[in-house]
């Protein structure tokens, strides 16, 4: 760029002397605003999550002050010798307990997220449309989301319980059930009880960004469509679907990496139940509860590692889907 | 509003005591400025902040009272965690009859300071709480749960309280069967706490205790809970959900199965004597138609069993005015607050001669027919289980919850359980 236009070097150079200068300063500036983020974030972010790794090495515990030495894999996977040939695995991968959080985690995520996503499209199509009122039902949808999870929890606890609660109290009234039932207790319905909390409070986020998405669509495609005939469910598929992908791949891991560590919602849900067990359950457990602060620390690596794992493998598998369309 | 003005006279109060603090700290020995953690069924916070009011106006300190859920596991995670980071906010914390082994480092030393008063308590209780040769807390009362029964609905129906759990069970049905006939539809046979929680580990220790299947962990460190007697037990236990108890008895607590008890809606109910008062009150459905006795004997069991309960009061190692601490603790436990919460609340005196005080048996007869409940009480093994203590109750309360809820035999879930303790165990506890 520089050598085309090179009827007036010494002027060039002169500019390209002072853009450079202006260059470097600018990023000087620019590295002088980011060094306090990038403190911060090493400080909250990186730092605990390094203590957490190391912790998961040691034998770590809270009762005793100052303890902390170093054991290498022993609360990953560790051979027990009872002499003689006898013996048997421990550690957390050999923990049928952790196995059934994870199970539970997963089991959790895919139905939630599935529900929320399906859900939240169809208020984002309806919230999309042109009707009166439309600001306020805009703003009211989103109170389930603006209420602290740990208030909606408590005031669903309450509405599912079996004695008092309203839920079973207006089944009763319209007939559709015929005993109470206890939702949170009832090893059936704890799982589905939680699925439905989140359901109704994070739904409103799903449908906040996917509007977001559908309102960046040009009209003039839905224009052509309407001229040409075309059925709105064809449209809906073939125009409407693939344009908003991109927000709602970009909803769906929100809602993914939040659900994959979910914690608050289950704690005052059902807390302690096996049948409700999550990996953040279980490794805060380990952490506080029980003596362990090393080995919920390694549970925590590995809550960690399994998020990235996932989140990786979901933005891949995502791309080759994105590419495999066009 | 009412919120708001008591936050504001809060406010007033404390502006008003820290001006007088100022001006007395010249002469008198200092005002310190206290906190105390506690968690609450009931009325323990109402009555904790009376006590507490007499020990402001006697010694010029102050004291706030920071509240904790009710559930003893959440509050522990929560201490440990304080307790951990040396938290200095926190002068005193009640703590819970199992606690001092795990959280002993922590703790002052109150040997010294209680010599006096140590003997005016039940040696017993003092001994679960002295750790290593160290007094780590002192008791500020006791509790051993009892059933209770509601007299009305036995007396109409024929039937005197039950001795056994099969007996508990068949009257249990009968009574519920026939008021429900008679068009009350809400009543059921039997609550207890059902949670997978500490209190779990109560009701089925003592329904395996009752039935000969041993104390889950001897004494001597021994794992015994995998045998016969235990699997029978917890298989009729399993058989009351659904049928006497209300299935939400898998997620009731104290405070839910009272709930449920003082509506009128139960015939049974297994609880620890702070609900006596409360059940005796003005608003309260079932006020004089109920009696306690002690809980029932299983079918192959010779004696009945109650779980030792119990909460003391422990200064913090990091406290910064440890010497008032002290002093607040050992006001709480003193004769004169016992008493007082004695007859208020019926908690559990830990001091021998209240017993026999004319004042207490005049207002609360039922404390003195307590007594032989709670000095048989058996003592969930903390002792020696020590620092794993949480989670051999956290397996033997998720034994246990499978089998009530039908995921499981008794004898499946026992064998599974005797494999993790054997787990934790590895070489010794």
């Amino acid at each position: 760029m520089v050598t085309a236009t090179s009827s007036l070097p010494q002027a060039e150079t002169k500019a390209a002397t002072k853009s450079t200068q202006l260059t470097r300063e600018k990023i000087r500036a620019a590295w002088i605003f980011l060094t306090p983020m990038i403190l911060v974030l090493l400080a909250v972010a990186a730092w605990p999550l390094i203590r957490t790794i190391w912790f998961g090495f040691t034998d770590a515990r809270l009762s005793v002050p100052g303890s902390g030495e170093w054991i290498g894999f022993e609360n990953y996977l560790y051979w027990l010798d009872y002499g003689g040939g006898d013996g048997e695995w421990i550690g957390i991968l050999a923990d049928p307990t952790w196995w059934r959080a994870v199970y539970n985690t997963v089991y959790f995520t895919v139905i939630a997220v599935s529900i929320e996503t399906v859900l939240g499209l169809i208020v984002a199509l309806v919230l999309n449309a042109q009707f009166a009122g439309r600001g306020f039902v805009r703003a009211a949808i989103l109170v389930p989301w603006a209420i602290p999870t740990i208030v909606s929890a408590k005031m669903w606890d309450w509405m599912l319980n079996d004695q008092f609660g309203i839920l079973n109290d207006l089944f009763m009234m319209v007939g559709l059930i015929s005993a109470p039932i206890a939702w949170t207790s009832s090893p059936d319905t704890a799982m589905w009880a939680v699925i439905m909390v989140d359901v109704w409070k994070t739904t409103p986020f799903m449908a906040l960004l996917i509007l977001a998405g559908m309102q960046m669509l040009p009209g003039d495609i839905y224009e052509a469509a309407k001229v040409d005939g075309v059925h709105p469910v064809k449209v809906f598929f073939k125009v409407t679907l693939p344009l908003i992908k991109p927000a709602i791949m970009v909803a769906v891991i929100f809602r993914m990496l939040d659900s994959l560590r979910i914690f608050d919602l289950i704690y005052v849900l059902t807390p302690n139940n096996v049948q409700t067990v999550t990996m953040s359950v279980y490794a805060r457990q380990h952490l506080f509860d029980f003596d362990n602060f090393a080995y919920g620390s390694a549970a925590s690596t590995l809550l960690f590692l399994i998020i990235a794992g996932t989140t990786i493998l979901y933005i891949y598998a995502g791309r080759v889907n994105l590419s495999g369309d066009k | 509003m009412r919120l708001r003005s008591q936050t504001r006279s809060l406010a007033q109060t404390s502006v008003l005591a820290m001006v007088v603090a100022s001006f007395v700290t010249g002469t008198a020995a200092s005002a310190a400025d206290l906190s105390i953690v506690s968690g609450a069924v009931g009325r323990d916070i109402e009555e904790l902040r009376k006590h507490l009011d007499m020990f402001e106006a006697e010694t010029g300190h102050t004291v706030s009272i920071v509240t904790m859920p009710a559930s003893t596991t959440d509050q522990f995670g929560q201490y440990r965690l304080w307790l951990s980071a040396e938290n200095p906010d926190i002068d005193v914390y009640r703590v819970d009859v199992i606690w001092a082994p795990q959280l002993a480092n922590h703790f002052v030393d109150l040997t010294e300071a209680a010599a006096d008063v140590v003997g005016d308590h039940f040696p017993a209780i003092i001994e679960s709480q002295t750790v290593d040769g160290r007094l780590v807390a002192l008791p500020m009362f006791t509790d051993a749960p009892a059933l209770y029964y509601r007299t009305d609905l036995l007396e109409k129906h024929g039937a005197t309280p039950p001795a056994t759990w099969v007996e508990l069970t068949e009257t249990a049905q009968a009574i519920m069967d026939a008021e429900r006939a008679d068009g009350n539809d809400g009543i059921f046979g039997f609550v207890w706490q059902g949670a997978a929680y500490e209190g779990l580990t109560c009701n089925a220790l003592e329904w395996i205790k009752s039935n000969g299947g041993g104390q889950i962990v001897e004494p001597d460190g021994e794992i015994s809970v995998n045998n016969e007697n235990a699997a029978e037990m917890l298989d009729l236990a399993a058989t009351w959900v659904g049928t006497i108890s209300p299935p939400g008895v898998l997620g009731y607590r104290e405070e839910e199965a009272r709930g449920v008890w003082q509506l009128g809606n139960a015939v049974f109910m297994r609880n620890w004597p702070y609900a006596y008062a409360l059940s005796n009150s003005d608003d309260s459905a079932v006020q004089g138609l109920f009696g306690v006795v002690p809980l029932p004997t299983g079918p192959s069991g010779e004696q009945n069993a109650a779980t030792l309960g119990g909460w003391n009061l422990a200064v913090s190692e990091y406290s910064q005015d440890k010497e008032a601490a002290i002093e607040m603790v050992k006001f709480l436990a003193s004769a004169e607050i016992q008493k007082d919460r004695a007859i208020e609340t019926t908690r559990l005196p830990t001091i021998v001669s209240l017993y026999e005080d004319a004042d207490v048996l005049g207002a609360q007869p039922v404390i003195g027919e307590w007594l032989p409940i709670f000095q048989e009480a058996v003592p969930r093994p903390s002792a020696p289980t020590k620092a794993n203590y949480n989670q051999v109750s956290q397996e033997f309360w998720t034994a246990a919850h499978n089998t009530l809820s039908g995921n499981g035999s008794g004898a499946e879930n026992l064998a599974t359980l005797e494999r993790n303790l054997m787990r934790i165990r590895r070489s010794g506890w």
